[in-house]
């Protein structure tokens, strides 16, 4: 198997008395796409955000690209996630003020760029995910398959190694849902970017190139030749 | 499938002679499973028995002589019924997977297994019908979707037994 770009070893993480994560394992190595699947209230999304260093879990160890996120310290762990790291959620990711090219462009504007250099960048992006029509609309003022194209460019502009995409396609009906996942998974085969897809939906997973289960904290990974 | 009827109603849009219908057969809904020429003229000797399909003349080319078929009246009226006779939606009370799943547990094996095998399985193909879906049309989208929901709901019930494991084991014990 290839070195793994990311990896959550022996991970533990515990809400109170509510333990989320029990010693679950994963990886996911460079360009893949891995789906990771279970019923709700299971741990899928506590896995991710560990992984994002969002989380700090309790016990256990996420390394990515062989540093320990956990060893790491606030601001260079903040900037890996910036310029390493692209997010897309159910919803409410998009700031609502801004429009869609300003939405896109944010990330690349809080690492330095310009504003001509990250909007123009931006801006092809939007057209690769064929939103471009949307560019100078507010979030407020686009449909919810347009916005979620707009934050899978927001995702994708940094030129990120991984793309955490939690329920990416939740609020979508099937068509769109079924549009946003091909251009998240082309843009992103295209990129080299892997793709940490968290979903309950088979269809949404169907996508990856594997999967991982997360059941009672727990993580299962079957292989089926 | 009803090849009888899908061929009655191919020869709505005029006369064809076979090898015309399996290639329109192939096309439209052959995807992984064309017609073979003996279901063809196996078919068409009923339809022709049964007074729905007639001979409408005899094409001559470089090969043997083709005999072209019409629908007829009562062939017409056939089709009618048939399309507005509702399919009878198939019950799933006789599953292979839940038989699986009771015999493990009542052997002490772990059904865990039995479903995240099955599971595996379901998604590779369902994988496969959606890397399919990418380079195909419309009609092999539909076709493959039509696919995916039907394995989408049989990986829902995984799950969903998955969670009540513990108690279905109990049960079946008792």
């Amino acid at each position: 198997m290839t070195e793994p770009l990311l990896k959550a070893d022996s991970i533990v993480k515990s809400f109170g008395p509510t333990k989320a994560l029990d010693s679950a394992s994963m990886s996911v190595a460079a360009g893949e796409v891995v789906a990771v699947m279970g019923p709700s209230g299971s741990g899928k999304s506590t896995m991710l955000h560990c992984l994002a260093g969002i989380l700090a879990p309790d016990a256990g160890t996420v390394t990515y690209a062989g540093r320990d996120l956990g060893a790491m310290p606030d601001v260079p762990r903040s900037t890996l996630r910036r310029t390493e790291f692209g997010f897309v959620f159910q919803f409410g990711q998009l700031v609502p003020e801004l429009t869609c090219v300003e939405n896109v462009a944010l990330p690349l504007r809080l690492g330095g760029r310009k504003r001509r250099d990250a909007e123009a960048l931006a801006r092809e992006w939007l057209a690769r995910l064929e939103v471009d029509d949307v560019a100078a609309k507010r979030p407020g003022e686009v449909s919810g398959g347009q916005g979620q194209r707009v934050a899978v460019a927001r995702a994708l502009v940094t030129g990120p190694k991984v793309i955490f995409a939690d329920e990416p396609t939740g609020a979508l009906d099937s068509l769109n849902g079924e549009h946003v996942m091909r251009l998240l998974t082309d843009t992103a085969r295209e990129s080299g970017a892997a793709v940490i897809l968290v979903t309950h939906e088979a269809r949404v997973a169907a996508y990856s190139d594997r999967e991982v289960i997360v059941r009672d904290g727990h993580t299962r990974q079957v292989e089926f030749a | 499938m009803s090849i009888g009827h899908t061929l009655l109603g191919l020869l709505e849009h005029g006369p064809r002679h076979g090898y015309d219908l399996k290639r329109a057969y192939d096309e439209h809904f052959g995807h992984d499973r064309p017609l073979h020429y003996g279901q063809v003229y196996a078919t068409l000797s009923r339809l022709l028995k049964n007074g729905l399909i007639e001979e409408s003349g005899v094409e001559h080319g470089g090969g043997p002589d083709r005999k072209r078929y019409a629908v007829t009246t009562e062939g017409v009226t056939d089709v009618e019924r048939w399309l507005a006779t509702p399919e009878k939606p198939e019950p799933y009370m006789q599953s292979t997977l839940y038989t699986k799943v009771v015999i493990a547990l009542l052997s002490a094996r772990d059904a865990e297994v039995v479903l995240d095998t099955q599971r595996a399985a379901h998604l590779k193909t369902m994988r496969e019908l959606t890397d399919r879906k990418r380079g195909g049309d419309l009609a092999d989208q539909l076709i493959c979707d039509h696919a995916l929901f039907h394995l989408e709901a049989d990986l829902r019930w995984l799950e969903l037994t998955a969670a009540r494991l513990a108690e279905l084991g109990k049960q079946v014990r008792s």
